[in-house]
Formats: C-alpha cells, sequence, structure tokens
C-alpha cells in the first residue's frame, strides 16, 4: 500500500519490542464480540491510476458552472481565482501543518492569520475581526449567541425579511435550543425595513442582510439607530464581500457585529464548502467574540511575533463556559482569502468590484428588455430579481435544457415568491454569454 | 512565570539569546517578513482587469468612498511574502508530527488533484440538481462508505467539523427527547478526560453537563457512572477510543446503561483512526458519532481547518437528521433540502457540508480499501505502542499496558529536574520536530500524548525515539537552563503569551492605539 511504511520485517521487530505476538494482541481491550475478522465489506485497495479514473468520471457527470453561460449566486459567488493562490496554498507548510499551538514554528499561519483579520477588519468597516468561522450562515448563527451574551438579559433577536432564508434557519436551530426567541419576518423583496416595526426593549439584536437574499442594497444607517435606541445590537450580514469594494461597508453606516460569507474571495464554489466565515465586531466586544483570534506579541528576545490569544473564550481553556463549541476553523481557507486579497489591492478590489456592478447593470437592462419581464429590485450590486410572467422554477429548468444556468428560482430558497429569479453576473460573464442567456429566457417564456 | 488555566507557561523567562546580529534581520534561509500592510500599497495589485465601461451606478447613493485601507502587491511580490511565510512554518510534510488527538497522518496528493476536478470543485450548491449528478453520487457513494465502516444504518454530511458534527449528533438527541415530550432530559454526563468541545456543545444544546471521574485505568469510572445515571440524563458523550489513547472496554455496558434510562450514547469519533476496519462503531451500541475526515481520512489540516464532521445516525435518531442529505430514485441522485413532513431538526449551515473534503475523504477510502484501511488501522495502533513500550522506561507511561492509536505519559519522570512539560516540547523543537499535545488531556498531570499515525516508518520513529530518550536523560541530569531557552533553532524564540492577551493587539493599524 503506497501509503503505508511499515513492511512486514518491521512490524514483526515491533511487536516484539512492544512484547506481544501478533496485532491481533494490541486490540485486547476491544469486546470479542465487536471485533472484525476478516476484511470489513467494501472493495479493497487501488492504484492512483484507477482512482483518479474512476472520480474523473464521476465528476464528468456534474454541469461544471465554468462549462457555459452560468448566473447563479444565491450566497455563492463564481469569481476568477488568480492561479497564484491555488499554488500558494498547496505549499506543504500551509497546507499540512496543525492550528498554529506551537507559535514558534507557526508564525507563517500565525502572521497570515493576522494580515487576514486586518484585511477583514478593514473590509466591513468595523475594529476586530476573529480568524473565521465555518462559514457565513454559521458566523450569523454565532453572532445572534454573541448578541444575547452582550445585550445581558435579553433573549430575543429579529431577522429582517431580506436575509438569506438557509442563514435563518441555520441561525433559528442554534437559538432556539439556548431559550432565544427569534422574530423572523417571512423572505419577500423590499419589506426589510419592517423589522424596525415593533422595536422594544426586549430585543437584543437585529439581523439586517445587504446586498440582501434578492441583491438590495439598503442603507444600514436607520437601522443601527434604531437598534441602538432601545439598547440593541446591529448584526449586519452579507454574502458577497466583492461588494464592499464598491459600497459602503457595514461598519461605517453603524454595525455592531458583521458577518457574512467570504468565499468569493479565494475560495471558489465547491458544491457549498468549504467556505470562510467572516466575523467583525467592535473592539469592546471582542471577549464575547466566538472563535479563534490571533494577536501580536513578543518573543524572549522582543522580537514581533504572533500567537492565538484570548483562548479564555474557547471551548478548551473554559470548556462548558466557552463563548462556542468552534475549534478546526476554515484554515486554509483563510490563507486563500488573504492572498487573493493581497493580489486585488485596494484598486483591484474597487475595479472588481465595479467591473461586476457594471455587468449586472448591463445584463438587468438586456433581460428587462424581454416582455413581461420586470426589475424588482432598484438597487443593486452584481445580483439582482426579476418578476417572470411564468413560474421561475419551470423557466429555470428550460433554460438548463437551453445550456444555460440562468440564475436561481427564489422558490428553491423561500415559500410564496414562485415568479422571482434571483440572478447574478460577475466578471467571469462574457457578452455572449449574457446574449445567450437573454435567448434562452426569450425562449424559456415563450 | 506566569500560567494559563492549563498550567502552562505563557511568558519567556529570561533567556540567553545569540547576539549574533545580521544587518537585515534574516537568517540566512529564515527571511525576516514584514505584514503586507507594511510592504503593500492600495495602488498596488497583482490582478489585470478588463477597462470599465462605465454604465451608471445603481447602487443607491452608497458608494463607498473613503479609503478602504487594503495594500495589494504585484505578483512576484505577493508570491516571496507568501513563500517566506511558508517557510516560517513546521508541517507533516517535513517531520513527526505526533500531535495527538489531531492525527497529523500523510494527506495523499491525489486527494488533492481530483478535488479540483471542475465536476467537484466548480459547481454551486444550488444548481438545478439534473446539473450536478456527479457531485450528488460523490456524496452519496462516500455515505455507503461511512455507514459500512461504522456499522451505522445513517449518516449527516453537513457538519463543517468534529465540533460541528457533536453539533449535530446532540441536536438530534435533543430533537428525540423533544419528539417524546421528554422535556426534563437536559443533563449530559460528559467523562473529566473529554475534549472540550464536548462539554461547550452540550450546552450550546441546552443540556447540563454532569461529569464522570476516570478510574486508575484511565476509562470511565463504572460505579461513578451508575451514581450518576437518572430519569433527567438525555445521554452520555464519550470519546471512543478515549483521549488518553484507551479504549473504552466497558463500552457495550456503559450503552446498555444510559439505555436504560432512556438516554441516548453519542461518541466523539475524532479517534476513529484506530478502529477502521477493525471495530465497527454501531456494534458497541451508540447512537451518533462524528468523524473527523480531516484525521482519520487524512483531509488536510490546513493549519487549524477546513475540517469535516459526517455524523452517523443511530435508527432511533435517524429521523431528527438534518436538510439536506441525498437520496436515490431510479438511477437518479436526489437532494432532499425540505423538512416539511419529515421530523429533521433543520438545517444547520447554509448549504451541504464540506463537498472539497467529501473528494479528498473517498479518494483516501478508494485508495486503501478494505484491505488498505485495515492495514492503516494496525500500524497506527502499532506505531503508538512502539513509541509507548520504546519510552516506557526513560519516560513515564500514565496508564502502561497496552494503549491504542497514541501514547499518554505523564510528567512524572521530570519530577524535581525543574523541567516541565512546556519545556520538554519547546526542547523537541529545537530538534526538529513538533511537540505531542500537552497538558490534554485535563485528567493528567502535565500530560504528553503522542500519536505518531501509520504514515511513519520504523526509521523515521528510531530517530524520534533516540532523541526523545536523550531529551529525557538530559533533563533528568540537572541541565534544567537548556530546556528553559528552548526553542532556539526556530524562526522565533518563546512568545509572551501573557503580554497577547493582557493588551490584546488583533490587527495592524497605521498608529498604535494611544
Ligand atoms: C477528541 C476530540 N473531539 C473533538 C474534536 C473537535 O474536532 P474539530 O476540531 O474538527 O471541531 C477534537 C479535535 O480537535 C478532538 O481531538
Amino acid at each position: 500500500m503506497r501509503y503505508l511504511p511499515l513492511n512486514n520485517n518491521d512490524r514483526k521487530a515491533m511487536l516484539d519490542v512492544v512484547g506481544v505476538a501478533s496485532v491481533d494482541d494490541l486490540f485486547v481491550d476491544v469486546p470479542k464480540s465487536a471485533i472484525i475478522d476478516g476484511l470489513i465489506d467494501v472493495p479493497t485497495h487501488k492504484t492512483e491510476a484507477e482512482v483518479d479514473a474512476y472520480l474523473t468520471a464521476m465528476a464528468a457527470k456534474s454541469r461544471a458552472a465554468g462549462a457555459g453561460p452560468f448566473f447563479i449566486g444565491g450566497g455563492a459567488y463564481r469569481h476568477h481565482i488568480p492561479a497564484t493562490v491555488d499554488h500558494l496554498i498547496q505549499r506543504s507548510e500551509f497546507l499540512t501543518a496543525y492550528t498554529p499551538y506551537q507559535p514558534e514554528i507557526s508564525q507563517g499561519t500565525l502572521q497570515v492569520l493576522f494580515e487576514f483579520q486586518t484585511q477583514v477588519a478593514q473590509l466591513t468597516g468595523m475594529e476586530v475581526a476573529n480568524a473565521s468561522m465555518y462559514d457565513g450562515s454559521t458566523a450569523c448563527a454565532e453572532a445572534a449567541l454573541m448578541a444575547c451574551r452582550v445585550v445581558r438579559k435579553r433573549s430575543k433577536v429579529k431577522i429582517a425579511s431580506g436575509l438569506h432564508p438557509h442563514y435563518t434557519a441555520t441561525t433559528e436551530n442554534q437559538c432556539r435550543l439556548q431559550g432565544i426567541t427569534l422574530d423572523i419576518a417571512d423572505c419577500a423583496p423590499g419589506k426589510d425595513a419592517e423589522i424596525l416595526d415593533g422595536l422594544d426593549k426586549d430585543v437584543a439584536a437585529i439581523i439586517v442582510q445587504s446586498p440582501n437574499v434578492f441583491g438590495e442594497i439598503l442603507d444600514l444607517e436607520p437601522y443601527a439607530e434604531a437598534a441602538h435606541a432601545v439598547g440593541a445590537l446591529l448584526i449586519a450580514v452579507f454574502t458577497e464581500p466583492v461588494a464592499f469594494g464598491a459600497i459602503k461597508s457595514p461598519g461605517e453606516m453603524g454595525a455592531d457585529i458583521v458577518v457574512g460569507e467570504g468565499q468569493s474571495i479565494g475560495v471558489g464554489l465547491n458544491f457549498g464548502g468549504p467556505y470562510v466565515g467572516l466575523f467583525a465586531c467592535k473592539q469592546k466586544l471582542v471577549r464575547q467574540m466566538p472563535g479563534r483570534v490571533c494577536g501580536e506579541t513578543v518573543d524572549a528576545n522582543g522580537e514581533r511575533g504572533y500567537v492565538l490569544t484570548l483562548s479564555t473564550r474557547e471551548q478548551h481553556i473554559r470548556r462548558e463556559k466557552a463563548t462556542s463549541n468552534i475549534c478546526t476553523n476554515s484554515g486554509l481557507c483563510t490563507v486563500a482569502f488573504s492572498i487573493h486579497m493581497t493580489l486585488l489591492g485596494e484598486a483591484g478590489l474597487r475595479k472588481l468590484a465595479m467591473i461586476n456592478h457594471e455587468k449586472a447593470c448591463i445584463l438587468t437592462d438586456k433581460l428587462t428588455a424581454i416582455d413581461g419581464v420586470e426589475l424588482v429590485t432598484d438597487t443593486f450590486f452584481n445580483e439582482f430579481t426579476l418578476r417572470l410572467p411564468k413560474n421561475a422554477s419551470d423557466v429555470v429548468g428550460d433554460m438548463v435544457e437551453q445550456g444555460v444556468l440562468g440564475g436561481l428560482h427564489a422558490s428553491r430558497l423561500m415559500d410564496d415568491q414562485d415568479d422571482l429569479l434571483i440572478v447574478c453576473a460577475t466578471e467571469t460573464n462574457t457578452d455572449a454569454d449574457m446574449d445567450a442567456f437573454v435567448l434562452a429566457l426569450e425562449g424559456a417564456l415563450s | 512565570m506566569s500560567m494559563n488555566t492549563q498550567g502552562r507557561q505563557t511568558s519567556p523567562d529570561a533567556v540567553t539569546g545569540f547576539g549574533h546580529k545580521t544587518i537585515s534581520g534574516n537568517r540566512g534561509l529564515a527571511q525576516a517578513e514584514k505584514l503586507i500592510f507594511e510592504i503593500g500599497t492600495p495602488r498596488r495589485s497583482g490582478v489585470d482587469f478588463p477597462a470599465l465601461k462605465g454604465v451608471k451606478s445603481r447602487l443607491g447613493g452608497l458608494e463607498r468612498t473613503a479609503e478602504i485601507g487594503l495594500p495589494g502587491l504585484t505578483e512576484p511580490e505577493t508570491m516571496r511574502h507568501y513563500v517566506r511565510l511558508s517557510q516560517k512554518n513546521y508541517a507533516i510534510d517535513m517531520g513527526v508530527y505526533p500531535l495527538g488527538s489531531c492525527t497529523m497522518k500523510h494527506n495523499p496528493r491525489l486527494n488533492e488533484k481530483v478535488a479540483r476536478l471542475p465536476g467537484f470543485a466548480d459547481v454551486h450548491p444550488l444548481q438545478p440538481r439534473g446539473t450536478v449528478q456527479g457531485a450528488l453520487e460523490l456524496m452519496g457513494e462516500l455515505s455507503d462508505w461511512i455507514c459500512t465502516l461504522t456499522g451505522m444504518p445513517a449518516v449527516a454530511l453537513s457538519p463543517k467539523a468534529g465540533a460541528h458534527g457533536e453539533l449535530c449528533g446532540m441536536m438530534a438527541i435533543r430533537a428525540a427527547h423533544d419528539a417524546k415530550g421528554d422535556d426534563h432530559k437536559r443533563r449530559v454526563l460528559v467523562p473529566e478526560s473529554a475534549h472540550g468541545t464536548n462539554p461547550a456543545t452540550a450546552v450550546q444544546c441546552g443540556f447540563t453537563i454532569d461529569s464522570i471521574p476516570a478510574n486508575n485505568r484511565g476509562r470511565v469510572d463504572m460505579d461513578a457512572l451508575k451514581a450518576k445515571l437518572g430519569d433527567d440524563v438525555a445521554g452520555i458523550m464519550l470519546t471512543n477510543p478515549n483521549t488518553c489513547g484507551l479504549f473504552e472496554s466497558d463500552i457495550i455496558e456503559i450503552a446498555d446503561l444510559i439505555h436504560g434510562v432512556g438516554g441516548y450514547f453519542y461518541c466523539d469519533g475524532a479517534n476513529f483512526t484506530a478502529l477502521v476496519g477493525r471495530v465497527r462503531p454501531g456494534d458497541l451500541g451508540i447512537d451518533a458519532m462524528h468523524l473527523n475526515l480531516h484525521k482519520t481520512f487524512s483531509t488536510p489540516h490546513g493549519g487549524g481547518g477546513p475540517g469535516s464532521g459526517p455524523t452517523v445516525l443511530s435508527d432511533a435518531l435517524a429521523p431528527f437528521a438534518p436538510v439536506p442529505y441525498v437520496v436515490k430514485e431510479q438511477d437518479k441522485w436526489k437532494l432532499v433540502e425540505e423538512i416539511d413532513g419529515t421530523d429533521s431538526f433543520g438545517r444547520m449551515t447554509a448549504f451541504h457540508g464540506q463537498m472539497g473534503m467529501f473528494v479528498r475523504a473517498l479518494s483516501y477510502m478508494l485508495s486503501h480499501g478494505a484491505d488498505g484501511l485495515k492495514q492503516a488501522t494496525e500500524d497506527a495502533v502499532l506505531n503508538a505502542n512502539y513509541v509507548q513500550a520504546s519510552l516506557s522506561e526513560d519516560m513515564s507511561p500514565a496508564f502502561g499496558g497496552i494503549c491504542m492509536h497514541e501514547a499518554l505519559f505523564n510528567d512524572d519522570f521530570l519530577k524535581g529536574t525543574g523541567v516541565e512539560t512546556l519545556d520538554f516540547a519547546k526542547a523537541m523543537i529545537d530538534e526538529g520536530y513538533h511537540p505531542m499535545t500537552m497538558y490534554f488531556p485535563l485528567v493528567v498531570k502535565g500530560a504528553m500524548l503522542i500519536e505518531p499515525t501509520e504514515s511513519e516508518s520504523k526509521a523515521e520513529l528510531d530517530r524520534f525515539i533516540d532523541v526523545m530518550r536523550g531529551l529525557a536523560k538530559r533533563a533528568k541530569s540537572g541541565d534544567a537552563d537548556y530546556f528553559k531557552a528552548a526553542p532556539i533553532y526556530a524562526p522565533l524564540r518563546r512568545l509572551d503569551e501573557t503580554r497577547a492577551a493582557r493588551k490584546p493587539v488583533l490587527r495592524w493599524r497605521k498608529e498604535p492605539p494611544a
């Protein structure tokens, strides 16, 4: 077996040192009834070439996003990732290291985390960020829990109508078991502001997404003001970090905690995972923050270095009193995010964002020129929502037949919005892709 | 000297340095590297874009006008920055990484290759199901392998890591009790030796924790366990093999006892690497168990993640499994996302779990097959026992006897030397090794948990053993200063953790805060 360095002579010699006759004697503590003699019922080993061929054939049964016109967003976005990113994250020293618990021989990972935390803080307009959560949805759930720790004696969280429904579901599931009440608005476009009705002093936090799941951009300032007026926190959520190269950050508009999905930068679609949850907040809240965080210090010679810090919040020290149970986080995806962000830089990020916005503007004009197709979202970044004169799910299916992955029917995510189609355009879409989309939609609607 | 709650020294004592300062701050191959914020500028970029067309903005007047504060680098500068940083890390590919409980086995590169196939990597989680049949098939096939290897009827693929898998299992247990109206069942038994994620998870699910002590053999104290049983017990969270690296030999009786009071058995499967192909947890009476694909099935740890924590469930808990999950209907793979009309406790993440890790893990399973998996397990257990036996005279095994995949030592052999576990670990760094897990499990004083994995050759282990013996002898010879000064040959000397925590500096700033 190509991965196993021991041979039978080694094994024999080692068993002698241990002082047992056979390897079976090493399993003496296992109840006899539970020992498997012989082989378990799965196929035997395969060569590298065989596995490669087998999985390549399996992969070919999926239609890759890049194989044709592709316009799906809804919480995961297809962007071009520079080749440098994937090369660097495959370096052994990043790929095959564990969590940097021994800082003297983990400064590579630690410095990248410190840079990552700063990049996330700058991008979101917040003071501090942690070293990542699993993804945007679990970051959102953790933010709700954190808000209820910060705003003592309150256990109600309100969710606006534009939060991604999968984020809502994830958050609700985690909060419910801890006795936190969620007040969840039905998911619908143009109704986020209704969250401000009846905001009272029971509320620990309001959760608002911008750009929201329909693509609408919200001015978060009135939300922050209203929340703060009743002593509650504003948790701002995003799923498309590239947007912050074009629109004001939630921090600039008064958010207390900002959480979202970082997948767009450096990570790729991956059929939903691994992704990277971004988590940022105000400095004064940091001791209630979940997850790992890296901080600056000095070594015994006074040289600057980095360590994981504030671990008295975490499960390995605090156990049942920890702020979260998270241990392994998104590690290598934070490295990918950070490298991609460094390659972009501020100028590159702004340009990337404007190209995305332009593509979306051009595509909206083309699609709304089709009879009966109406734009639902007046403001948007790279994702927008259309109302179709037909069931959107049927239309999506029809377009697949024409080779076009033409957006996301809202009914995949929510009830009662059967005629809404959520469409995303990024820098990866060409003019030809857009023309194919227009033709396919016309075809599906005719 | 200050300590954190694990009893680790957190600030360096006065030590003698090298004194040999270079002009550049570099030390030969070890290059000093500043932060991107100190070397990059906002205008520089390593990505080229086409020109903008200049359309009218529809951003609703919310344009970002103020400076964002993100430095950029060109591609060659970026390459150097990260390559230099990478060289300050230790890694499995460099040497023995015997971090107990973390299973730092070799990460095959075939797995990296297949995970990047466009049909797995470049597919969107919300693509129409008909266009992602290959991806769904992979999830289905992985599920079959996992169910067969564990002997369990169902698996939830959603969990994003081990701790998330614990959450999945404990949420299913909570849902099962809630479904029966058993809202008095809120106490969860957790051995003192458990990983911190276990108690943290139980509390996140609205349970209270009741600790059970270990006996002098490092296993659950059965009398203590029996004394804690009662009608309010929701279940137990037990790691097997446990965090001392020992098989819980009474496990079947424990399962019966827990079931006897109407509770469920959550097994922490972080150490499944010791059992694959030889023992099926399903034969031991468990109800739920997460696997760490990033341990047992070799998906890379990546400096702290991402992981993947598929969670197997018994017939009693399977109906409560989270969405989404895959099912095969007449040659077509379906992804079930709806919970209406089911007992599913719902959704625990936005999408379908860690697809990238699923591909790598299945590639590992296919490569090994039934014979290779069994051999890998046996080699992992043999390597650990070889290390334990070889070091039993110079160091002090915590329990002795046969261990499973990891060998646990206490700090008795350092008594009176002035050298502590932390110092010993730092001296290993100078020898070119990553230290073992220290001060975990908490039930063993000054614990040193060594997990060699099946990836080490005998020759490599022999060198490691020689070094460990040499260090133990040196400690006993009274040379404590040597250990207190370590590491000398790492990119940095010991770091001041107390300072980092007291005045946290968690980000770069242009001006240091007043
Ligand atoms: C025994 C044990 N349980 C649970 C976990 C948590 O797993 P993860 O880090 O993947 O969340 C770990 C690993 O860190 C572990 O060693």
